[in-house]
């Protein structure tokens, strides 16, 4: 078994998502037209933190949505056996809303281009923001966030494991050699 | 998830796992909203060809299986045997080999021999699916039948759904057949004598010859047209005698459960195997059969191009299956 470095801890999750949501409020002045959309799995699950965080601070009702950009992956072609689709959800109309557009890992930029991708498809936005939990680095595409819980510098032979209370039992975050 | 899945043809729920089946189920759920959306469109299948090749009249399939390579912005092609060489001379596996040649990825085929699918398969390297065979398979059609019964009742495990009509042509029924046994269901198939295959109950399903037996302790009723087509003798004296016995309407269904579902293959014979208050009442579930039907051609179409892609990159690139690299 590999070492395992914590990066965060439930408290510092927390703090992280209380941080960027008085950012997001602050560069969009408010609640209006702002919606949430959380790329499948944690993501999504960020993203209703967001929109809670958010509407705990400020008044107003923000919608959230679920993005499954598996359809729109640029490697389908490479990889064997096609990945599990699990379905989007965004049941209101994204046009000419402030999309803030949340991921767990912030990595290549492959996944955000599939999801802008995706995104336009539903509409217009006024603006598409990108809030990642982490930052990891080793950019392949010209993407950045709008909003970064934490810049963690890794090597390509590390991974980094986001675990959420809803689908891991717990919340943290931590750095590991690749398992083989 | 379970399973991963690997076959680059869907030919029949006959040789399918279990797993397998609800692999699709769950993947086809999953992309029923692609069709909810203003642009209906995702490109996954960007750059893909699929054939449709059909040799019996279809129009529901084809134009469903149409839809579903549209909406994964595959480029399709329709052959009929009607207008094409099959009708100069050409063997079904010389038309096979020439399409092969055309470098499409999948072949969508239907075919009035029993078989035919499962033989090109074993002949050419694009994937094919079934699309119905004679009379012995319909795969999407009994998967968008399962995934319709999953919709309204939220399991198949348990339900007991029962066949009316012509069992002994209907490949419908025989996909069915081997799909909900396989995920639990109890299954009675009900006809005239003659038009219940013989030894259908060593499929694991009942045999009924009086429909109101059944009706009560029905969750789901299946009706079946009867395919005038395929029978080149009599099977019953009269369609109205079937009707008069077999046909489902109002007055039969004071029995049934307040949440059975009538379903039906399409193309409905109104008036015969179906009174019209019935097709359109509140226990038909038939249009909804129609739309699922594109999620789960769009599931199949996605999952077997994954299968197919795999292979052809095992033949082209051995780097990537050398594990020294």
């Amino acid at each position: 078994m590999s070492e395992e470095k914590k990066i965060l801890d439930q408290e510092g999750i927390d703090r992280a998502l209380a941080r960027i949501s008085h950012e997001i409020l602050e560069k969009n002045k408010g609640t209006a037209g702002l919606a949430v959309i959380g790329i499948q799995t944690r993501g999504a699950i960020l993203a209703r933190r967001f929109q809670k965080a958010i509407t705990d601070i400020e008044k107003g009702r923000i919608p959230v949505g679920i993005l499954d950009i598996t359809l729109y992956r640029d490697d389908l072609s490479e990889i064997g056996a096609q990945p599990e689709v699990r379905g989007t959800e965004i049941k209101f109309d994204i046009h000419e809303k402030k999309v803030i557009l949340v991921d767990d890992v912030l990595f290549t930029g492959r996944t955000i281009r599939c999801a802008l991708d995706a995104l336009v498809d539903f509409g217009r936005p006024a603006t598409i923001q990108l809030a990642a939990l982490i930052d990891r680095g080793h950019r392949e595409l010209p993407i950045r966030a709008d909003y970064v819980g934490k810049n963690i510098p890794t090597s390509r032979e590390e991974e980094v494991v986001v675990r959420l209370q809803e689908t891991d039992g717990k919340d943290e975050v931590i750095v590991r050699r690749k398992m083989p | 998830m379970t399973v991963a899945w690997t076959r680059k043809d869907l030919l029949g729920l006959r040789d399918m796992s279990r797993e397998e089946i609800e692999l699709i189920l769950d993947t086809a759920a999953s992309f029923k909203e692609i069709s909810t959306r203003s642009i209906k469109k995702v490109p996954t299948l960007r750059g893909r060809t699929v054939v449709n090749f059909f040799f019996e009249p279809s129009t529901r399939t084809r134009a469903s299986f149409e839809i579903a390579e549209k909406r994964l912005s595959a480029d399709t092609l329709n052959f009929s045997s009607s207008g094409s060489s099959m009708e100069k001379g050409e063997t079904l596996l010389d038309t096979a080999k020439n399409i092969e040649a055309l470098k499409v990825d999948l072949i969508v085929m239907r075919h009035s021999a029993s078989g035919a699918p499962h033989r090109l398969a074993q002949h050419i390297r694009p994937g094919i699916i079934n699309a119905g065979d004679g009379t012995n398979e319909h795969p999407t059609q009994a998967l968008l039948d399962m995934l319709t019964l999953m919709e309204n009742k939220g399991r198949i495990e348990g339900l007991h759904v029962v066949f009316v009509g012509d069992i002994l042509h209907s490949r419908v029924a025989r996909s069915n057949i081997w799909g909900l046994t396989k995920l639990g269901a109890r299954v009675t198939v009900c006809g005239p004598k003659t038009l219940l295959p013989v030894e259908v109950e060593k499929l694991g399903v009942r045999m009924c010859t009086d429909v109101d037996e059944v009706i009560a302790d029905a969750d789901a009723i299946t009706l079946l047209r009867i395919q005038l087509e395929r029978q080149q003798e009599p099977f019953f004296p009269s369609l109205r005698e079937y009707t008069k016995t077999f046909g489902i309407n109002r007055d039969r269904l004071k029995r049934a459960k307040p949440d059975l579902l009538i379903m039906h293959p399409g193309p409905i014979n109104r008036g015969v195997e179906l009174s019209d208050d019935v097709a359109n009442g509140p226990f038909s579930v038939i249009l909804d059969q129609v739309t699922n039907g594109i999620a789960v051609r769009m599931a199949v179409l996605y999952l077997l191009s994954g299968a197919i892609a795999k292979e052809r990159n095992e033949d082209v690139d051995p780097i990537a299956s050398d594990p020294g690299r």
